[in-house]
């Protein structure tokens, strides 16, 4: 890490826009799939003698089959107003990491090959004129590079005159290159980890069930209560699906001891299942729709096998965005579920409406000296939703913190709700080959960050995805943070809440 | 000449609406199958109808993103809609009482036009990023929006044409009787270019217009948990799962 430049930090009030640097992350990707990747999902071990032709194959069926893609291909203006948008644009200076810049490494192979003007223009080398390319192995090559390089936060889909979303753009060249055999290794390795074991990290149920009842140990040290971790208990109301990294990973796994607080002041029976021990859903990152709803099938059958009536996700914000905006169409319909509550609901939803009840209490000095502030997760703010009303994902979220400590303040404008920053981890880019990326994509979070520290004495940012946490923990220290500043939602809740006297 | 443009109006005109009209079969053909609307949006579909309508008419996005760039591209789209229903004139006899209204203001539409297209092509040029991004065609499409705006406010301004005859000449071509197009090489050049515009359409970015209307991220309803959303294919695969 001590070759990387890290970028300073300025008033995010006046960010700055840094001058192009053609070609600074020219050399930045992560690792290519190894066979064994590839062949567990269905994609060709390595990139096939023919690639050329089926990639551009594959890019008509999706044309065919995503209206976005085919409308965002054709609509772009070129205005501009993306390009300074994207925090890897922000921290890099690499132009091609400006939104309209990335989609046009797609665009430009679809000219060439799907419009009339790049047809004509392109067969007798002037496709350049109307910004049309051959797909030559130097463009893949790119592809791979860039398109590694958007965490598909949907940032720049915000400020688009024409709700243009890159993300849709990466997802579909993503797509192109697993069905190549260029698949990208840390998604691919981790969608056959969930497929074979059930979860991201590749953790066994016996090590799971072991692992759960060391967490309950822990809140009977704590709180002199016995509070459960169930597993596959059957007839339980309430299935209880959520990323792995909160098993172990800190601060995750105090999010999930606070869930299980909940539950147990709440009186509600919950289980977690064996079967669908991973709320995340990396066939999101890679664009595949029938990985996506294989993944997602699990949960429809842990459910059903354990007959729960209701499914609550905990903290991951790309999860969410699946079990949110996705899950009935993958694997509805779900009429097996209680249609007094919505299918699927947040953990957050589950206990801000328990708190708005009275039916949990909270003590606020059980997080004193705490000065809290938000940092909104792409996929919760700006691809899905909670509660009743548009918006809700910005307000519960504060709420249920507000509830929880003594001060809270949110950072600059510009980098929170629907304009957040992308914690520069997320879209399957965290790990460790492209850490000099996720570091400088981090940067206007952090400039933000250290802002509201210096002026409000912001000690800890709440953070309600398991990526974000991840990447904050790696991060933070790099840009002069105490790694311990970034805290799961629900570990607040669980410093909070008053146990044992409810009655 | 009054052959030339007569036949070059038919042609433009063909391609204009079969092309545009091919795109627009394409973009309603297509199924858009996971809900992405970019929230918060709005809950119900007319909600979301208000907020497609408020993207057209007021670019409400772009002022998120960029104020000079919002001003730029309001008064070219503003003055190119007064001037366009300006010359609804040349097709109409008689003329439509709102047309005749807007009238008196056409000559302003005309300079704002010009004015914001001045403007996006400096921008174009001037910032580092927007011209990392743009290619011939970006300038090309300015060019030819600048050179037919100018063509016509000269023809307003300074040389002005036997405008009597060019709505004859339309009018004929709307009942598909060939009459005298004045020789005026201002006006050729004008017509000429209105013309190629019409041909580039659904070639070029210009379908950001239509395009707009069928934007998955922006004209869908945010209401996912209460409705299953489901496309034709993919369905099909929910068929072979069962």
């Amino acid at each position: 890490m001590a070759d990387i430049e890290i970028p300073t930090l300025g008033d995010p009030d006046e960010r700055a826009i840094p001058c192009l640097k053609p070609g600074a992350m020219a050399a930045s990707k992560p690792y290519v799939a190894a066979p064994a990747h590839n062949q567990a999902l269905g994609f060709p071990g390595e990139l096939v003698p023919d690639w050329h032709d089926k990639a551009i194959g594959r890019m008509g069926e999706l044309l065919g089959k995503y209206r976005s893609l085919q409308v965002f291909m054709d609509i772009c203006v070129k205005c501009g107003a993306c390009t300074d948008k994207c925090h890897y644009f922000l921290g890099t200076g690499d132009p091609k990491n400006m939104p309209v810049a990335r989609q046009d490494l797609f665009r430009s192979v679809y000219r060439r090959y799907f419009t009339p003007a790049g047809k004509a223009l392109g067969a007798i080398g002037l496709g350049k004129l109307v910004g049309a390319r051959e797909f030559t192995k130097d463009v893949l090559d790119e592809w791979f590079n860039y398109f590694h390089q958007c965490s598909q936060c949907r940032r720049c889909s915000v400020f688009c005159p024409y709700g243009i979303d890159t993300a849709e753009v990466s997802m579909a060249a993503r797509d192109i290159m697993d069905t190549i055999g260029h698949g990208h290794k840390y998604a691919n390795e981790i969608l056959g980890k969930v497929h074979k074991i059930g979860n991201n990290l590749g953790l066994p149920g016996p090590a799971l069930i072991d692992n759960l009842e060391g967490l309950e140990e822990d809140l009977k040290d704590e709180t002199g209560l016995d509070i459960r971790m169930p597993v596959d208990d059957a007839g339980a109301d309430i299935l209880l699906v959520t990323p792995s990294a909160d098993f172990f990973a800190e601060p995750h796994v105090l999010g999930l001891m606070g869930y299980a607080k909940v539950f147990h002041a709440a009186g509600t029976s919950w289980t977690i299942s064996t079967k669908a021990t991973e709320a995340a859903n990396f066939a999101l990152f890679i664009g595949s729709y029938e990985q996506m709803q294989k993944v997602a099938m699990r949960i429809r059958e842990a459910a059903l096998e354990l007959g729960v009536k209701r499914i609550v996700f905990g903290e991951c914000g790309h999860a969410w965005r699946v079990a949110y905006s996705f899950l009935n169409t993958l694997i509805g319909p779900m009429d097996f579920l209680d249609p007094r509550y919505p299918k699927p609901q947040h953990i957050l939803e589950f206990t801000w409406d328990l708190i708005k009840r009275g039916g949990i209490r909270l003590d606020k000095s059980g997080n004193d000296g705490m000065v809290l502030t938000f940092h909104d997760s792409c996929n919760v703010a700006r691809a899905s939703r909670m509660g009743d009303f548009a918006g809700g994902q910005f307000v519960i979220p504060r709420e249920v913190i507000k509830a929880c400590v003594p001060k809270f303040v949110d950072m600059n404008p510009d980098t929170t709700h629907e304009k957040t920053f992308c914690c520069g981890g997320g879209g399957g880019l965290l790990t460790d080959e492209l850490m000099d990326l996720r570091i400088k994509g981090a940067a206007p979070r952090m400039e933000a960050l250290a802002d509201v520290t210096k002026r409000e004495g912001v000690t800890h940012m709440a953070s309600i995805c398991a990526i974000c946490k991840a990447q904050f923990t790696k991060v933070l220290p790099v840009y002069g943070f105490d790694r311990e500043t970034v805290v799961s939602v629900h570990q607040l809740v669980s410093n909070a809440i008053v146990l044992g006297n409810n009655d | 000449m009054t052959t030339f443009f007569a036949i070059l109006f038919y042609t433009a005109v063909a391609v204009l609406v079969a092309g545009l009209g091919m795109k627009i079969a394409q973009y309603a053909r297509v199924p858009a199958p996971l809900k992405i609307p970019t929230t918060p949006a709005p809950l119900t579909r007319s909600g979301a109808a208000m907020r497609v309508g408020r993207e057209v008419a007021l670019f409400e996005s772009l002022f998120k993103a960029n104020k000079p760039l919002w001003i730029f591209a309001m008064a070219f789209h503003l003055g190119l809609a007064l001037v366009v229903l300006r010359h609804l004139r040349y097709f109409q006899d008689p003329v439509w009482w709102p047309v005749t209204l807007l009238q008196p203001f056409g000559i302003y539409g005309g300079l704002a036009m010009l004015a914001g297209l001045a403007a996006l092509l400096v921008r174009r040029i001037v910032i580092a990023r927007i011209a990392y991004i743009s290619g011939p065609s970006d300038y090309a499409m300015l060019a030819l929006l600048l050179a037919i705006g100018a063509s016509g406010m000269m023809m307003k301004m300074v040389a002005h044409t036997d405008i009597i005859a060019v709505k004859m000449f339309f009018l004929g071509l709307m009942v598909f009787e060939f009459r005298p197009l004045p020789a005026d090489p201002l006006l050729a050049l004008h017509l000429f270019l209105v013309a190629a515009l019409m041909l580039v359409f659904p070639f070029s970015k210009l379908l950001h217009a239509p395009g707009i209307f069928f934007s998955p991220t922006r004209n869908q309803a945010d209401n996912p948990r209460d409705r299953r959303h489901l496309a034709p294919w993919a369905a099909d695969l929910d068929r072979e799962r069962t």
